[in-house]
């Protein structure tokens, strides 16, 4: 079963996002979904200083598997980029929800974080794309 | 249903994500494909192949069963032992399958794919009453296939036979009920081990104990894409020929009296010259090229045959049947648009070692 933090929110599209002290929101994807990827082998992120809607396309994630979209779970403007994952893809499979974030974001509006779902909801919809 | 191999409870037990694959469950990893791939290229890992078809012919006429169904040639096989790849082909030359004919001390061992199993039966069976033959599936054995740098030294101690580090290369030996082959489909030293289920299962847990890993289809994929290892069904079907397969190697004209299936369809095609063929590229950047991808090329279009993330040289790396002339640099499709790569004569990796040059 894959670990599904409880303080963190969720897109149904297997991002996970967290919001930091400071009002930005991390980002990046959920155990679920590196495990159904299999082992990353490129991560293409955002510029930084780029805006990013939500819920749109904001980067690219391929493993050897097949290539995903990453989309924002929150729209704003880009703010910082982790990029150590593109000499160390591998860590989006060994700790997704730590050193395998993929970029951070200043939200346009802060509350568009409490649209997304919480770890129960996030569960229940991985168990329906399973049906 | 999907079927299961002996082995597929240790699969289970060694943490392998069960997969369907021709109709078998096999693990696609047990946990990272890359780590598996690497313990070929730099150790020793063991792969349940025993979803392949093994198939007995016996009879006065078995040589001359498989001199007509094999576009090459079991007579160069001299002793019992001795072991090539080859073609089987219908009568336009397309491939039916592709498969490796041991000799045995009494008739020959061939071992077919598994999606292809139904297919390559029926067309056998088609042939059968020309000759005094007898094939006979069996179904109860397993197969496994140790690769890698260390995988020699591995087996001969397990199965205490020293005789197993002095044979050559496409050369298999028999110790009671296990055939020990030094094949494989990794690029890798190794050998591929064909025995009853349970004698397998023993195997495997002596093979683990003895920390070689187990090694997953997704690995199996990569390892051979780098050794430039066509797959059949993806690489080559029955729509393509050996000439336009980088399989040109595999047909043995040399006995013209020989009226191997497939030989009048292919005698025309090789004089007229293939229009295609199937060579490897390279992606220039970062990206996987993707199977099923379109090639464009000064001498037109091609498509991409089988694409993959090569952990060995850390980038993409492709097969792809192109038009004949093509050559230098050609654009891929990645991801909707296109992205420059250029062609490479596989394979792209040997014994550990990139054959890519600059």
């Amino acid at each position: 079963m894959s670990e599904i933090p409880t303080e963190l929110r969720y897109a149904s599209s297997h991002e996970w996002a967290r919001l930091e002290e400071d009002g930005s929101v991390t980002v990046g994807i959920s155990d679920h979904a590196q495990d159904a990827l299999g082992d990353v082998v490129y991560v293409e992120l955002p510029e930084v200083g780029s805006q990013v809607a939500g819920g749109q396309e904001a980067g690219v994630v391929e493993s050897v598997k097949a290539a995903s979209d990453i989309y924002a779970p929150v729209g704003g403007t880009v703010v910082a980029v982790n990029s150590e994952l593109e000499d160390a893809p591998e860590t989006v499979n060994e700790d997704p929800y730590h050193n395998g974030w993929f970029f951070r974001i200043e939200p346009d509006n802060a509350d568009d974080l409490s649209q997304l779902l919480d770890a129960d909801g996030y569960a229940e919809s991985c168990e329906a794309d399973a049906h | 249903m999907s079927k299961q191999t002996a082995l597929y409870q240790e699969h289970v037990d060694a943490g392998g994500k069960i997969v369907d694959f021709a109709g078998w469950q096999l693990p696609i990893n047990y946990g990272s494909q890359i780590r598996e791939h690497n313990a070929v290229r730099e150790g020793c890992g063991v792969f349940d192949v025993s979803h392949m078809t093994v198939i007995d012919v016996t009879g006065s006429e078995a040589i001359d069963f498989l001199r007509v169904v094999l576009a090459n040639d079991v007579e160069k096989l001299e002793r019992a032992g001795e072991a090539l790849y080859s073609a089987m082909l219908n009568e336009r030359a397309g491939i039916i399958d592709d498969l490796i004919a041991y000799r045995r001390e009494s008739g020959y061992r061939i071992v077919v794919n598994a999606a292809t199993r139904a297919k390559v039966v029926d067309w056998l069976a088609g042939v059968v009453p020309r000759f005094d033959v007898a094939l006979s599936e069996r179904p109860e054995l397993a197969m496994l296939a140790v690769q890698g740098p260390k995988a020699i030294a591995t087996v001969v101690s397990l199965f205490d036979a020293p005789d197993i580090a002095e044979l050559p290369a496409f050369n298999a030996l028999e110790l009671g009920a296990a055939m020990i082959a030094r094949t494989g489909y990794t690029g890798e030293d190794g050998v591929e081990i064909i025995l009853p289920g349970d004698d397998a299962i023993a195997l495997w847990r002596r093979l683990l104990a003895a920390d070689v890993a187990p090694c997953g289809l997704g690995a199996r994929d990569t390892l051979r894409l780098e050794a430039g290892l066509n797959l059949y069904g993806q690489d080559m079907s029955d729509a393509n020929h050996p000439l336009e397969s980088n399989l040109a190697w595999t047909i043995d004209w040399s006995d013209e009296e020989r009226g191997f299936l497939g030989r009048d369809a292919l005698s025309a095609i090789k004089a007229d010259g293939a229009e295609r063929k199937l060579t490897g590229l390279i992606l220039d950047g970062k990206g996987v090229i993707r199977t099923g991808a379109k090639v464009v090329t000064d001498a037109g279009e091609g498509v991409v045959t089988s694409g993959i993330f090569s952990p060995t040289l850390g980038y993409s790396i492709a097969l792809a049947r192109l038009p004949r002339s093509a050559k230098g640099d050609v654009q891929v499709e990645l991801r909707g648009s296109l992205a420059s790569a250029r062609l490479q004569r596989p394979p792209f990796v040997r014994k550990g070692k990139s054959l890519v040059k600059g």
